[in-house]
């Protein structure tokens, strides 16, 4: 009679284990480079870096770092009838394995949750650019001398 | 920038990021490079950011630098607030009335960036901040939305997000429970590039906003401030503001 408990008990075991593979959250597959340190270690860590890298930003001033969400989107993005989804779908690259988690993240109240056309801040202003603090102080000069 | 700094910060994030979750010491060491290559870019304690405001040249019937404030930080957008009441308003158009001469003046106040901001002051959290280059922000990671600040403002320059919002700016990240204000298009500043309401009074051709370092003495809004006259807004409070007023 044990046997045949350990018997059923082990193709059971068998049985949630392949069920597993259905169970387990589909990972939207992203375009790009690979991560350098692998993406078992981005998994686990994502949150760390995008942490240090949202202090560096907004407190320090930094804004080429390693981990912000415009760069987790240059990749990750998903479409839906050739438009990116947003944080209200469930197909959303974030929600695929955070709902499956049943970790609930509020970046989304305040970040757009979707790339943006507007990717004029990315780069340092050249000073040919009117724009710049460079154009905008040699306008005055030149103001100033007339 | 040093490339070298940044080459070691990168280096230890990501070599070292897995033994900084397990001991506090490289925490401390990570912090300490993060620090000190924070100063070789971004922020910069050398500089502070101000703007000069000259009234006279300020056209009580244009609200360019208003708009262009809503365009780049997308505040007051996609009909967002229900209600006049609830909206944000990061710079608003104000006219001055002199009862006894009958001289109306107009300017736009926005967040004055105050040398000792009140808002920092009382804030429980940390959130409400001054950045090393003199830029007052709030941390919307952790503001909790109590609005102590926005009753320490003497200006009434932030504004309090009572709605849901969707498809933020990129340039400005905000939302429900928070507070706001304005920023000094410090994503503009920290790339090289002039806040959005400098560009677009100077594009109307009033160019009464006059944007600079106030710590460079040889750059033109130290230059006006030192040959004319100008106030401070409040100045009895002694909060020594960066945004300065003049002809008001």
């Amino acid at each position: 009679m044990r046997l045949v408990l350990a018997i059923i008990t082990l193709f059971g075991l068998t049985g949630m284990a392949q069920a597993e593979g259905a169970l387990a959250p589909v990972v939207p597959v992203a375009t790009g480079d690979p991560h350098a340190e692998g993406n078992e270690y981005w998994r686990k860590h994502h949150m760390e870096l995008m942490r240090h890298g949202r202090n560096q930003t907004l407190r320090e001033g930094e804004r080429d770092i390693d981990a912000s969400l415009a760069q987790c989107f240059d990749c990750h993005t998903v479409e839906e009838a050739g438009e990116p989804v947003t944080y209200e779908s469930d197909k959303h690259f974030c929600r695929s394995c955070h709902d499956y988690a049943a970790v609930s993240i509020d970046c989304f109240k305040c970040h757009r949750s979707t790339p943006s056309d507007n990717i004029l801040n990315r780069a340092m202003a050249t000073p040919e650019e009117p724009n710049s603090i460079a154009a905008y102080l040699e306008r005055l000069a030149a103001e100033a001398s007339e | 920038m040093s490339k070298c700094a940044e080459l070691t910060r990168r280096d230890i994030l990501k070599s070292g990021a897995a033994v900084t979750t397990l001991s506090l010491a490289s925490g401390v060491t990570l912090m300490a490079f993060g620090g000190s290559d924070a100063d070789a870019a971004g922020a910069d304690a050398g500089k502070r950011w101000g703007l000069l405001i000259d009234a006279s040249k300020c056209d009580a019937n244009c609200t360019d630098c208003v708009t262009a404030c809503k365009t780049e930080n997308g505040w007051d957008a996609h009909g967002d607030h229900a209600s006049p009441e609830t909206s944000s308003a990061w710079i608003r158009k104000v006219t001055l009335k002199d009862r006894q001469t009958g001289r109306k003046v107009s300017a736009p106040v926005m967040c004055q960036h105050c040398d000792t901001p009140p808002c920092v002051d009382v804030c429980p959290t940390g959130a409400s901040m001054k950045r090393a280059d003199g830029i007052v922000l709030v941390d919307k990671h952790i503001c909790i939305g109590c609005r102590y600040c926005m009753m320490a403002c003497p200006f009434k320059a932030r504004s309090f997000v009572h709605e849901p919002v969707h498809d933020q700016s990129v340039n400005a990240p905000r939302g429900m429970g928070t507070v706001e204000a304005c920023t000094l298009c410090v994503h503009r500043i920290d790339k090289g590039r002039i806040p959005a309401c400098v560009e677009s009074c100077e594009a109307a051709g009033h160019s009464a906003i006059l944007f600079g370092d106030l710590k460079d003495p040889d750059s033109p809004i130290s230059k006006a401030l030192e040959a004319y006259p100008s106030i401070a807004l409040r100045d009895d409070l002694g909060l020594n503001p960066a945004v300065r007023y003049q002809n008001l």
